[in-house]
């Protein structure tokens, strides 16, 4: 699902290059700013981190909805082999009832950042005896994340999350990156089909669907984005939060009608060519 | 003690602080401010209450600026139950918390000595609260007005030793914090004894 940072950096993004130093005897301008996250290049920036986020680009899509009266994620789970048992390794966890975490990038960095997002979660409750708000949670994995950019004995996290929660304001969409910065969405998309992704969450309008709408749109998306060329076999992974319903996978009955009507959608497109 | 009524709370203390039979100060203010709309009733030891209400005094101002809204009452009450109860053993505190927030209204916790936590429409508290626990549940009414729940809460002082000096009480409302104060010459008189001598 992600591979190596060098390997892929090095012959997909040119730019990079420039300031990078190589292990394996292709011509560049080596500069060696980037070779330690505590270590800032002339123009301001911290690669290490940059570096980080392209992990991120390379795995698989992964998107969150906030509508009307709840949060949709769904996640392009590449399958590297056929013995994998299904539904294992997910890439959506729960982090307290009214909380649901999608990572993409490094799959063991983002259990971490789920494990800490947990323990927040655990110790807000404890001390204000009220469950954590959307807002409160983002703040902490970022400021979590952020930890880790500071220092040149760690690595940044090479994964971001999306955190979909209900809470007293209503259904909340946050998307962290692994610079620690994160912001607040109604749709986001990471991963290799972002840029596509968006394009197709831009045309939704999500404040006026329903989870049952934004159910059907995520698969299709997710569908659209998966490019069949490059990586194979993929599993569907689709989950929400209600205000009524804790965070949980989509029932199989409508995941498995969303999945129908996401595949018919995709072959009515390819009849048109 | 406290009282809910329509739009807020009111609570009351009096003013008596002893150092065993000597009233050390008997114009005590125990109702102390730890918010803006959060007030709280002192009860107890003097320095054991004085320390965590100044302790969550600033665990609620950081909230506050950490999450850019006011805290509401039941966080508050919260944070007074984790210091109660995981100091139970070195504390002798009885608090009431009290106060008005957006997602409740007027809202008071009761946590008495050990650190339990009791969310209540009414709540009496203190060594003179033992005395007036009749006159309390006979009169308590639910969606009282601004000034029932005042005369509820002037009431009760006169039989207990460790109480006295003057009422003091504060209406915590949406508006704000109204403080009032009755000397207590000025309190209302009930029988007061009287015995024929033979």
């Amino acid at each position: 699902e992600t591979y190596p940072i060098k390997t892929k950096a090095r012959s997909s993004y040119l730019l990079t290059l420039k300031n990078s130093t190589l292990a394996f005897g292709m011509t560049s301008i080596g500069t060696g700013y980037d070779l330690s996250v505590s270590t800032y290049s002339p123009d301001g920036r911290v690669f290490q981190v940059e570096y980080a986020a392209k992990a991120v680009d390379n795995s698989g899509t992964a998107i969150g909805l906030r509508v009307k009266d709840g949060v949709v994620l769904a996640v392009e789970k590449l399958v590297q082999s056929k013995l994998l048992v299904p539904r294992s390794n997910r890439r959506i966890q729960t982090v307290d009832t009214h909380i649901g975490v999608a990572t993409a990038g490094l799959l063991a960095d983002g259990r971490h950042i789920i494990n800490r997002a947990r323990d927040e979660a655990e110790n807000y409750r404890n001390i204000y005896k009220d469950q954590i708000s959307g807002k409160t949670i983002a703040d902490r994995v970022g400021h979590y994340a952020q930890a880790y950019t500071l220092y040149s004995n760690v690595r940044p996290f090479g994964s971001s999350a999306i955190i979909g929660t209900v809470d007293k304001d209503g259904p909340q969409l946050f998307m962290v990156e692994p610079s620690g910065v994160y912001w607040g969405y109604h749709g986001c998309a990471i991963g290799k089909g972002k840029q596509v992704a968006k394009t197709e969450i831009e045309k939704l309008k999500l404040s006026e669907m329903t989870v049952l709408d934004a159910v059907k749109e995520a698969a299709r998306i997710i569908y659209t984005v998966h490019d069949e060329a490059k990586d194979k076999e993929f599993e569907l992974e689709l989950s929400w939060i209600t205000e009524e319903n804790r965070h949980q996978f989509v029932p199989d009955d409508i995941a498995a009608e969303a999945e129908r009507l996401a595949k018919e959608s995709l072959n009515e497109e390819m009849e048109d060519d | 003690m406290a009282v809910e009524f329509q739009g807020g709370v009111v609570i009351g203390a009096d003013s008596r602080t002893t150092l065993g039979s000597y009233v050390s100060n008997r114009v005590t203010d125990k109702l102390t401010p730890i918010h803006d709309k959060i007030y709280c009733c002192r009860s107890g030891s003097a320095a054991d209450t004085q320390f965590i209400a100044d302790l969550v005094r600033y665990y609620l101002q950081m909230y506050a600026v950490q999450h850019n809204e006011p805290p509401s009452v039941q966080t508050a009450a919260a944070l007074f139950q984790e210091l109660c109860y995981q100091n139970k053993d070195h504390l002798l505190a009885g608090i009431i918390v009290a106060g008005w927030d957006k997602r409740n209204g007027g809202t008071i916790y009761s946590i008495p000595i050990g650190g339990s936590l009791h969310r209540q429409p009414f709540t009496i508290g203190g060594s003179g609260s033992s005395f007036i626990y009749g006159y309390c549940d006979a009169n308590f009414k639910k969606n009282m007005t601004q000034d029932e729940a005042v005369e509820y809460v002037k009431n009760a002082m006169s039989r207990d030793g460790s109480s006295g000096g003057c009422v003091r009480i504060a209406i915590i409302t949406e508006d704000g914090v109204e403080r009032h104060f009755f000397p207590g010459n000025q309190l209302p008189v009930f029988y007061e004894g009287g015995d024929t001598v033979f």
